[in-house]
């Protein structure tokens, strides 16, 4: 059958018709000659990623043993064209060789050159013949380069991935959701906050309100310069989700001039139990909690 | 320039059940795709809402889900479509104030504020098709 | 999948245990009010701890219960909505209105104690 094929190509030196079924078969003969050669051309990559000083953070048998596993799913989508299968195996290895300190530059150096000697491999077999050779690359090249882009992108997608639960981690020891007594929590917010930090800062005082079983939130207002109509929604929906969980919220440091766009925005400010300045409704919360106590207790005195 | 990802998950929706699995496959997606525990519950809630206007407006009609990237950014893609009545007055529709109150009619406001973007395209007596979408931030 | 509900002394404690259908939730409204009604109960206690989103027939359905409940004399308490579900809500703009939330089932009881002690109070 090959002996066929080359001759219909002999006919027409020059021009080349090149149907899908060809290239498809001629990725099937390559990817054939890859597995056959599998032990030698792995080994040839192995030295050439230790020449390059490649890696440096991972140990020769960690190296070997990755090698092995990108080798064998490099050849598998040459055969199958699909790369889901290996964008799932690029972000799981990114997962585990990120926090080792490998850095984007390796990992894309190490899969152009395990394509360059997949490709040297192709010039030896393929030497006697040029127009063969040509068109055994044109099947390889583009599928190649197109593994070569995934491997890239979803190593810098899943590093991007841990950067923003790093930055969230950081946002999150950096917000003041402070506990200064059992069952009450206080939320300072000072200057303008954009509305991711916003939702964040909200998310948190949420999590708060579980992890410290807070009856009382005091959210603390007063080093807020303005507020427009967003940051109002956002300061309605925390109180009314720290409701949700059972809490009951007091807003201080509502200076006048807020609590008048407030209203001129249309927010409800009955719905809100507001104090003057922090340290009242630090008071009022504690007389709130102490209250409660109370009652518990005359309560356990009836049948 | 948005592109999808990876193939798309379609949910048939024919009953209140399918509801609750168009949910499921939806926090799944968002989950790979890399969403957060919080935004994968506001995916969820806002995928239950427009699920569930099919199922009460059009009895039946599908929600296709898919993976979608945008430059660097990456998010999920929400479609419900249906043949049903279609929306008379999609401005009023859409008309609504936080402060007023919400979780009336179609609840297409409320899904607004929880995704990043939210389209609809509708005709009275040939169906909607609603299309909204979260961004990874 | 119904939802298991405890009797406990003159209240009921229902304990959400996986996503509800819509089915489940309706379920759910009949047998309280069968078994408030019953029982006697004086309050009721539903622990959404475990549901991972609470949408707008969710909202809806649960208003309507204490509803029903408060109308046999028994007063309603949902607890346990976490802090994912209670933001998702407030987007959305769902409002539990009158119904009485507290953050878990201990705080669920105490709150009922307060509120079925003090008699008439409950009626606001």
């Amino acid at each position: 059958m090959e002996g066929r094929r080359m001759q219909r190509f002999d006919k027409l030196p020059g021009t080349v018709e090149v149907s899908a079924e060809s290239t498809a078969a001629l990725l099937r003969e390559l990817v054939a000659h890859l597995r056959e050669n599998r032990t030698q051309l792995r080994e040839e990559w192995v030295r050439r990623i230790a020449e390059s000083k490649l890696l440096a953070a991972m140990t020769r048998e960690e190296i070997f043993a990755e090698a092995t596993s990108v080798y064998d799913n490099y050849v598998a989508v040459l055969e199958s064209g699909s790369v889901e299968a290996l964008q799932a195996y690029a972000r799981d290895l990114s997962e585990r060789i990120i926090p080792r300190g490998v850095e984007t530059h390796e990992v894309v150096g190490i899969v152009l050159l395990l394509r360059d000697v997949l490709a040297r491999s192709l010039f030896k077999k393929y030497q006697s013949d040029f127009g063969l050779l040509n068109r055994v690359l044109d099947a390889y090249e583009p599928a190649a380069n197109r593994i070569a882009n995934t491997v890239a992108v979803s190593f810098v997608q899943e590093r991007e991935r841990i950067i923003r639960q790093q930055q969230e981690a950081i946002r999150e020891l950096s917000t003041p959701v402070l506990q200064v007594r059992e069952r009450l929590l206080i939320l300072p917010i000072i200057g303008v906050i954009d509305p991711q930090r916003a939702r964040q800062v909200t998310e948190q005082l949420l999590r708060g309100i579980r992890a410290n079983r807070a009856k009382v939130v005091v959210i603390d207002i007063t080093g807020v310069p303005s507020v427009d109509s967003t940051v109002a929604n956002h300061l309605v929906q925390t109180v009314d989700a720290s409701r949700l969980m059972g809490a009951t919220v007091i807003v201080t440091g509502l200076s006048s001039e807020i609590a008048q766009t407030l209203v001129t925005i249309g927010v409800d400010l009955s719905k809100m139990k507001t104090v003057g300045d922090l340290q009242g409704g630090i008071e009022e919360a504690e007389r709130l909690l102490g209250y409660k106590v109370m009652m518990e207790q005359t309560a356990d005195k009836l049948p | 320039m948005v592109t999808l990802v990876k193939s798309e998950v379609r949910v048939p929706i024919n009953s209140g059940a399918d509801i609750l699995t168009a949910r499921l496959e939806g926090r799944q997606l968002a989950s790979e795709a890399g969403f957060n525990n919080s935004d994968l519950t506001v995916i969820a809630t806002a995928i239950s809402e427009v699920a569930r206007n099919i199922v009460q407006y059009a009895r039946t009609g599908e929600i296709i889900l898919g993976v979608v990237q945008d430059g660097n950014k990456r998010g999920l893609r929400v479609e419900a479509r249906d043949d049903g009545p279609g929306i008379p007055n999609i401005e009023l529709a859409m008309q609504d104030g936080y402060s007023t109150g919400g979780g009336l009619g179609l609840g297409l406001p409320g899904t607004r504020r929880l995704m990043d973007e939210l389209q609809i395209d509708s005709k009275v007596g040939r169906g909607t098709t609603v299309v909204a979408t979260k961004w990874i931030r | 999948m119904r939802v298991p509900i405890l009797k406990q002394g003159g209240y009921l404690i229902a304990s959400i245990q996986s996503a509800l259908s819509d089915q489940d939730l309706l379920q759910l409204r009949d047998d309280l009010a069968e078994q408030a009604g019953r029982f006697r109960s004086r309050g009721i206690i539903i622990d959404v701890t475990v549901l991972d989103i609470m949408d707008s027939f969710a909202c809806r359905t649960l208003r309507s219960i204490a509803h029903i409940l408060r109308l046999r004399g028994a007063e309603t308490a949902i607890v346990g909505i976490q802090p994912e579900v209670a933001f998702a809500m407030v987007q959305l703009g769902l409002a539990l209105g009158e119904v009485q939330t507290a953050l878990d089932l201990e705080e669920g009881l105490a709150l009922l104690n307060q509120r079925t002690q003090l008699g008439n109070a409950g009626e606001k």
